[in-house]
């Protein structure tokens, strides 16, 4: 770590540092807040809900919206709870964010190593990508998927996913790769190694940091998709959170709000790990490079 | 409970004369699109799932919950859009008009000539259930909006007498103030205004709402009329808390539970809530029609829409709907779901007190010709018109524009929308 | 600008042209190539194709049978609801882009204090951004009711004179919509300056301390004006969530009470699969899509012409 800003920080009077904790800690606060309000509400009754007051504490505790919003639940005529749907979501997930990472970070090498006529606007075009809202390609490219016979299965879903993941994903790795020393590519071309060899020898073993970036990202994102989900899917390839909308999103029937916050938690699981296991490296990618530009 | 309630009706169904049950299929499955994901109404479809399994079907479940249907609705896009549409689909009023002119809907009406749909469906409902003459979709059930839903012990406390009139029902509202408690709950977003809205337009007269709701006459839209009924619906937000805007209809009905709340206006699936709670009517609650409409009735009815399948596919699909409508079925579902069954014949042994009433409010209603499809539910216009009067009335019980304004704009925000 | 490229670019010689050499030439091209044409049909496609909608009749289902010219445009700006949700984009974007910059930069510089539990508090300022706002905005609906929130625990703790029912006034609502945007991503901000901030060079800033310069006058005038591309890369990043903000509206007050709270991406998703307009709905796309393009361009024709 850079010890730049830090040194200025030792020069700070014991009262300046007990403020900046209190700032810290206060903003601490307020990004727990709602992760609050959501796991006390998970361990209540829901009659507790009922009564009112969502920031107390339960008075009686209970796991039972656990251990339905896991394994019991309705979300569809079945009641079979979250579980079954992990699976879905891992299958389309790992492979989607596996292909937009590898195309990105070829993508960002092509695009920084191998410059051609043109490629700032090829660039650029992609990176505009990133920026569409991504309710107006949805009847396209339902369409497209028909016309593949892809339409409701996993590979329509990673596909549709990988391919609006591809601007964010060259980005980060084009944008790693623009401070990566141009001279080692060179003389590794003088030997003689070829396009591929340069890649996988030379710029693979120092990209660490910027593929946890971006795994980081696609994984969320992936993850947290509805739109594509909800429309790209069928009977067999339902991701979670679709299930989880179907759970939270009753129409004209009871809400049982301790079951959504629990199975909501639930959800958000693997998210919430990855971020807490490798936010360490999620700055130190970002440092590398990836808010260069 | 489920299961005795089911052979309980499906006896029942049985006494029903000159009902045949026919078998279509012998195997082969159906995939249902549908947004009844929570407890009661997934345990309700969930009584269909078995029928077909019994008879060999599989059943392929895609649910898609949110926005009353609105999201099922995208994904059903995507799925015709890229030539792989379900082959069944929960849907509401003119969208299944609107599928049905796209020309990508089934044709039912092998099954239905010869179980004689027509004869036992309620006319309001064939209009949308029937697409140029041919059977497209199978009703499910009749849900009604116009219902008053109040707290048996509040009402006790504030004269013990139902209201059966506006006046009557201010003054109920004025005592239940005076005994500190929140007189009336909903309108916390614009579809749950709209549904007040409904109530409160039938209220002035069944000619009145055929006019402005489903026939949308400009003159009615704009008229004196519309102006009272806009000032009702403000009157009857004056009695409503102060935090009611985006309170969801069954936290409404929570509060009615407990007391808190004299009495909401909303349509019977609010009868789920209360059932859950454990409380009963007549006892625990009371459920009327909203004072000035008993006689008349604003409905809505969940329908599956058969959409073109293979030949392969056609059998199980017919099965289903046949499924759908025996009188069984229509029993033991609406039983479960609060509604009252589409067929006019299914006895209502099975039913409590208002799911009784339900059903008789609706045959005196189809019979008086004052059955009117909801506007609020989709069932008096197209998507577009109602959700440009939602607009309109959800700003008025708001207080954005005044009873005046929203009379005008309702009619200048409809006319927009048709063109 | 594309002369000086084509001086740097080639980085092969192209004196000879065996085919091996040839291939090599060839290569870098073909990887990029499925890359770039997925991307031509999926995304600048769709847009003509959503262009081409805006100018037709559809409502249902794409209909390219009947043509209106600009009439969707038309009724789009006609329409009460778009004007209220362009008056919310502009309020909503700015505030929540402003914030949130600094936010970010003053909680990265504050983390940046050899703080000790800096291990514990980034990943709580970064979690928001993890989880889906399906729930999450039921979480902050209800905190933020008075009746049962924040306002209703006050007055549990004795504080009778606490009001704070924002979400409930029409004209207060769209604010806190930015307080759980804010949420949501200012946290994210703080780690792209954060890394930004620990790659400052020491030299400049030791250089400036012998000098004398002050903490403060050190962030002012040296380390804040180098933090220059992350205000950039965290304004494009903010930009884009803000105009596609349609989860966290559609969670927290659906667009109530009233209409007060619409926003573009609100008014586009509902006009095109709820109200069954999608000619009118792609007027809006069309509408947001240049919005967008308006901020993203001239950035990254700043950003990609400067570097050489």
């Amino acid at each position: 770590m850079s010890a730049a800003s830090q040194d200025v920080a030792t020069r700070n009077g014991i009262f300046a540092r007990a403020a900046i904790y209190a700032v810290l800690i206060l903003f601490a606060v307020y990004y727990l807040l709602p992760l609050y309000v959501m796991l006390v509400n998970s361990l209540k009754p829901l009659d507790e809900i009922r009564h009112g007051n969502m920031l107390a504490l339960p008075h009686e505790w209970t796991i039972a919206p656990w251990l339905s919003a896991w394994s019991t639940a309705q979300i569809g005529v079945s009641p079979t709870g979250l579980k079954p749907y992990f699976l879905n979501s891992v299958m389309m997930v790992v492979p989607a964010v596996a292909i937009s990472t590898i195309l990105g970070a070829l993508n960002g090498y092509v695009l920084t190593k191998w410059r051609f006529r043109g490629d700032t606007v090829v660039f650029g075009m992609m990176l505009l990508a990133c920026f569409i809202p991504f309710q107006i390609v949805l009847i396209p490219s339902a369409r497209i998927l028909g016309l593949l016979h892809l339409a409701g299965t996993v590979p329509g879903l990673v596909l549709i996913h990988a391919i609006y993941g591809l601007g964010f994903t060259t980005l980060f790795f084009r944008n790693y790769y623009e401070a990566f020393p141009t001279e080692l590519v060179r003389a590794a071309q003088i030997d003689g190694a070829s396009f591929f060899q340069i890649f996988r020898r030379i710029l693979l073993p120092s990209s660490a940091p910027i593929i946890v970036v971006t795994v980081i990202w696609q994984f969320t994102n992936i993850w947290n998709d509805f739109l594509f989900g909800s429309s790209f899917s069928s009977v067999d390839s339902i991701p979670l959170t679709v299930a989880l909308n179907n759970l939270v999103n009753s129409s004209t029937g009871v809400k049982e709000y301790n079951v959504h916050f629990a199975g909501a938690i639930l959800a958000a699981l693997p998210t919430l790990i990855v971020y807490i296991v490798s936010g360490r490296y999620f700055v130190r990618g970002l440092m590398a490079g990836a808010v260069k530009g | 409970m489920l299961r005795k309630l089911l052979i309980g009706t499906m006896l029942a169904g049985g006494l029903v004369a000159g009902y045949s049950a026919t078998t279509y299929a012998a195997g082969g499955s159906v995939e249902v699109l549908h947004w009844w994901t929570s407890g009661g109404e997934a345990a309700a479809l969930d009584v269909l799932k078995k029928k077909l399994e019994s008879q060999g079907i599989t059943w392929k479940d895609m649910p898609v919950a949110g926005g009353g249907g609105e999201q099922a609705m995208t994904t059903l896009r995507a799925r015709v859009t890229a030539g792989d549409p379900p082959t069944a689909v929960q849907a509401l009023g003119y969208d299944i008009t609107d599928w049905a002119k796209q020309g990508v809907v089934g044709d039912l009406s092998d099954v239905a000539n010869k179980e004689g749909w027509d004869k036992v469906i309620p006319g309001a409902l064939q209009n949308f259930a029937k697409y140029d003459g041919k059977w497209i979709a199978a009703p499910v059930n009749v849900h009604s909006t116009n219902w008053l839903w109040i707290n048996k012990k509040d009402l006790d406390a504030a004269g013990g007498k139902a209201p059966e009139s506006w006046d009557e029902l201010i003054a109920v509202l004025d005592k239940m103030k005076a005994n500190g408690i929140i007189p009336i709950v909903g309108g916390g977003n614009a579809w749950n205004a709209a549904t007040m809205f409904d109530s409160v337009v039938l209220s002035l007269g069944t000619d009145f709402y055929k006019a402005s709701m489903v026939d949308l006459d400009p003159a009615a839209l704009s008229g004196d009329k519309m102006v009272e009924a806009f000032t009702r619906l403000s009157k009857l937000r004056s009695y409503v808390d102060d935090n009611f805007s985006g309170r969801e209809w069954n936290l409404d009905s929570a509060m009615v539970i407990e007391g808190k709340a004299g009495m909401q206006i909303m349509g019977d699936w609010a009868k789920g809530e209360f059932v859950h709670a454990k409380k009963k009517p007549g006892e625990d609650f009371v459920c009327i029609r909203f004072p000035g409409t008993q006689g008349a009735v604003t409905f809505n009815s969940d329908m599956f829409m058969m959409f073109k399948v293979g030949e392969d596919k056609k059998a199980a699909q017919l099965q289903m709907a046949s499924d759908i409508m025996s009188p069984d079925f229509q029993s033991s579902f609406n039983v479960v779901k609060g509604s009252v069954p589409a067929r006019t014949d299914v006895p209502d042994t099975a039913f409590d007190a208002c799911g009784k009433k339900g059903i008789k409010d609706l045959a005196e209603a189809n019979e008086k010709g004052t059955l009117f499809g909801s506007m609020s539910q989709g069932y008096a216009s197209p998507a577009a018109i109602k959700n440009a009067m939602y607009d309109v009335i959800t700003r008025e019980y708001n207080g954005d524009i005044d009873p005046k304004e929203a009379a005008k704009e309702l009619a200048a925000a409809v006319a927009a929308a048709k063109g | 600008m594309t002369q000086t490229r084509a001086e740097i670019a080639p980085i092969l010689a192209r004196t000879r042209r065996a085919p091996k050499e040839v291939l090599q030439d060839l290569l870098p091209k073909i990887v990029l190539a499925p890359s770039f044409a997925l991307i031509l049909v999926f995304v600048y496609g769709f847009i003509v194709f959503t262009g081409f909608l805006s100018f037709s009749g559809s409502k249902l289902l794409p209909d390219f049978s009947t043509w209106v010219g600009f009439d969707n445009y038309v009724r789009l700006f006609k329409h009460p609801n778009w004007i209220v949700s362009l008056k919310n984009l502009a309020i909503f974007s700015v505030l929540y882009i402003v914030i949130c910059s600094v936010i970010g930069l003053a909680l990265a510089i504050f983390l940046d204090q050899k703080i000790r539990g800096e291990g514990l508090l980034r990943p709580i300022y970064l979690y928001p951004m993890a989880l889906s706002f399906i729930v999450t905005g039921v979480a902050w609906k209800w905190f933020l009711d008075p009746g049962i929130g924040l306002e209703h625990a006050m007055h549990q703790l004795g504080w009778a004179s606490f009001s704070f029912r924002w979400i409930k006034q029409g004209d207060m609502a769209i604010y806190t919509i930015v307080i759980a945007a804010i949420w949501q991503s200012s946290g994210f901000v703080m780690a792209m300056f954060l890394a930004g901030l620990r790659g400052v060079d020491n030299e400049i800033i030791k250089a400036a301390q012998i000098d004398g310069a002050s903490t403060v006058m050190i962030y002012r005038r040296i380390i804040i004006p180098l933090m220059r591309p992350v205000f950039l890369s965290a304004f494009v990043v903010l930009a884009h969530l803000a105009i596609k903000s349609y989860d966290l509206v559609v969670a927290m007050t659906d667009g109530g009470p009233g209409t007060a709270t619409w926003t573009p991406a609100l008014f586009m998703t509902k006009f095109t699969f709820g109200r069954n307009e999608m000619g009118m709905g792609a007027a809006s796309a069309i509408i947001m899509l240049m919005m967008i393009f308006a901020i993203i361009v001239p950035y990254l024709y700043s950003e990609l012409g400067q570097k050489k």
